[in-house]
């Protein structure tokens, strides 16, 4: 093992490495291209044996993942936003067809208005396809989720694709110093790939991808449900085994501080390393406040959210993301868990950094400010806030500031 | 001020570009080929009547550059979007600024659909071997054993196969009028790729159908070369596989005289 300080970008692309993946089929994106660079690279110096596929759009890297997955290989490529959007038709067939492929998400913003910067409106947009997403803070956890993930998925429990999602520019450009395992290492914990899914096989041949009618396509779906329900089990065997391997312990949720905590913020991805300085401010006030980072996000961990939060009175969710005309993705994911709860918390969502704004303590503490305040009223005011809003353009724009779900 | 007369302009800004410095790097040659398309839409009085479609690349910026309405197409599809414009509004002049990474990848598909329906559109095709936005990869245009961000020890055809010569391919299509490839790395060449957007915009004008003109281009930042060694590359290794030339001139085409 060394440490190594490297960006999440080249973190992701170790990790393909260190997986010993053998095919790369990927188109360059910003702010994904330096991963397909990297890997191009250990390609071409022999670093990684794989096939290189630069395609022409990711339309056709995913459809080049499917094939090369469908005939045993262990397939990478890693893409953002728009990519991803044009991706989508396929993921559908990944997971369908049982795929254990994983994709880096670069996450970015979608347009209209075009936008570089980082949101999860990308990858959270894919969330009916079948693939499993893990959200990741630092760029070690890239490194260590896409080995958790080709772990997992690649179980016969499973056999799903899966997304390691990272922010864009915010860890894709940030570097940090990774502990990059060496490959004997990884070895122990990633086995060589070794298909345990039926695939194309000419000493036994097979048709795949075949008409399904109204008798059975929803017992496929269903299938695929139980499966992806399966990797919670895969999930929490891999973290025990990561951790005795590596010495890093993982979580579906990882909680900070919550268990006395009234209010408790939930949030995905590098926000939450911010939330949590806030935390401890508040803390150091006599405030009880805590923290819930959802690293899973599919299969979504709904009865650890409800056990983790059962003592809570106040659940804020920051969202990285809006589905327009209803709420944070986050919220309605994490408010349908508790609904059914005997006691449930009053819960509160908050869209911010959307297109790249960046999350700050400032904004961290206004939420926690605004979730005391609904302890103190004993009911929520505002479903939906905006706690880091550009009042100057709402203005111009004459867009109303008072509004709610 | 006596001694030298009356004051004579040889030589302003088109009408057609906006007063702004351009995002392009020292030496890049989209300068150049944005200015020729002003001259040419300045000259023949058409920028209040025409509509840009920009792509996805270097050029999405384009809309900024050029004096009249713009839209930024998703990768790819600025034939297609063109087309909608153009279908709803025929008395316009439509054109889409493409690069190769747009239009030779991702967006392959659109350019040839569009060129075999004879959309009469003009296109601008900008071909400089690389990905030139996402830093210098390799295209579907990067030469054989050409070193790129993702070719770091050249193309290697055996694997990621030959450039691919769009003029030449969409000159095969019925319905295309006009395609022809210029190159923009001396005056003289300059001075034809000019006689040739005029030649494009004049074919759309007409009603004839879908026009293209390919510009070989060079990207000095990418290809790591100073803007003078770049215009040598383009010249010695670009002109060899990618030849000016007219590669599709339609029957009424051939009567139009600039």
């Amino acid at each position: 093992m060394a440490i190594e300080f490297i960006s999440g970008c080249k973190a992701a692309a170790e990790a393909a490495r260190l997986a010993n993946v053998d095919v790369v089929a990927a188109y360059p994106i910003t702010p994904q291209t330096s991963i397909v660079e990297y890997l191009a690279k250990d390609v071409s110096n022999g670093r990684l044996k794989a096939e290189m596929v630069l395609a022409e759009s990711e339309h056709s890297a995913m459809s080049a993942c499917v094939g090369a997955s469908m005939v045993g290989a262990r397939a990478f490529t890693a893409t953002a936003s728009q990519g991803l959007a044009l991706m989508h038709e396929v993921l559908f067939y990944a997971a369908g067809l049982r795929l254990p492929i994983v994709s880096v998400i670069v996450n970015r913003s979608l347009a209209s208005p075009v936008s570089i910067f980082a949101d999860f409106k990308d990858s959270l947009a894919q969330r009916d396809t079948g693939w499993l997403q893990f959200y990741v803070e630092s760029c070690q956890e890239i490194l260590d989720s896409v080995l958790i993930a080709y772990r997992v998925i690649e179980d016969s429990r499973v056999l799903l694709p899966a997304f390691v999602c990272m922010e864009g520019f915010v860890l894709s450009h940030l570097s940090e110093p990774v502990d990059v395992p060496d490959v004997q290492t990884v070895s122990k914990f990633l086995p060589a790939c070794d298909p345990k899914y039926p695939t194309l096989d000419l000493k036994d041949p097979k048709i795949f991808n075949v008409m399904a009618f109204p008798d059975t396509y929803e017992e496929f779906e269903r299938d695929k449900q139980i499966s992806m329900l399966n990797a919670f089990e895969a999930l929490q065997e891999a973290y025990q085994d990561f951790e005795k391997i590596f010495g890093r312990k993982y979580q579906d949720v990882e909680t900070y501080r919550v268990e006395d905590a009234d209010i408790v913020l939930a949030t995905m991805g590098a926000a939450a390393g911010t939330a949590m300085m806030v935390v401890d401010q508040l803390r150091s006030l006599g405030e009880r406040v805590g923290l819930v980072k959802v690293r899973t996000f599919r299969p979504f961990p709904r009865r650890q959210l409800r056990e983790i939060l059962s003592h809570a009175r106040v659940v804020g969710v920051l969202d990285r993301d809006l589905s327009i005309g209803s709420t944070g993705i986050l919220f309605q994911e994490l408010q349908s868990s508790l609904y059914n709860q005997p006691q449930r918390p009053l819960m509160q969502n908050f869209i911010a950094g959307l297109g790249g704004r960046d999350i700050h303590q400032g904004t961290i503490g206004a939420i926690f400010q605004s979730l005391k305040d609904t302890l103190q009223k004993g009911f929520v005011e505002k479903n939906l806030n905006w706690p880091d809003e550009n009042r100057e353009v709402l203005s111009i724009w004459g867009l109303p500031v008072d509004h709610d779900d | 001020m006596d001694m030298l007369g009356e004051e004579t302009i040889v030589y302003e800004r088109p009408a057609t570009l906006t007063d702004l410095s351009s995002h392009y790097c020292p030496g890049c040659t989209h300068g150049i080929a944005h200015r020729l398309a002003a001259e040419v839409l300045d000259e023949m009085n058409f920028r209040e009547r025409t509509i840009g479609v920009a792509s996805v690349g270097c050029s999405v910026f384009a809309y900024n550059y050029f004096n009249f309405d713009f839209v930024q197409a998703p990768h790819g599809r600025a034939p297609a979007m063109a087309t909608g414009v153009k279908r709803v509004l025929p008395d316009r002049i439509v054109f889409t600024y493409q690069g190769d990474g747009d239009l030779a990848s991702i967006g392959m598909g659109e350019i040839v659909a569009a060129a075999a329906r004879g959309e009469n559109i003009t296109v601008i095709f900008i071909n400089n071997a690389n990905y030139g936005m996402t830093g210098g990869q390799m295209a579907p245009t990067t030469l054989p054993g050409q070193v790129t961000t993702s070719s770091p020890t050249g193309r290697d055809i055996e694997v990621a196969g030959f450039p691919i010569r769009v003029s030449e391919m969409l000159s095969s299509l019925d319905g295309a009028a006009y395609v022809v490839r210029r190159s923009l790395h001396d005056p003289k060449n300059i001075r034809l790729a000019k006689k040739a957007i005029r030649a494009a915009f004049e074919v759309q004008a007409r009603g004839l159908g879908f026009s293209m003109v390919e510009l070989l281009s060079t990207c000095p930042t990418n290809w790591g070369m100073t803007p003078v060694d770049a215009i040598h590359w383009l010249e010695t290794k670009m002109l060899p596989y990618y030849p000016v030339g007219d590669y599709k001139v339609g029957p009424a085409v051939a009567e139009i005289k600039i």
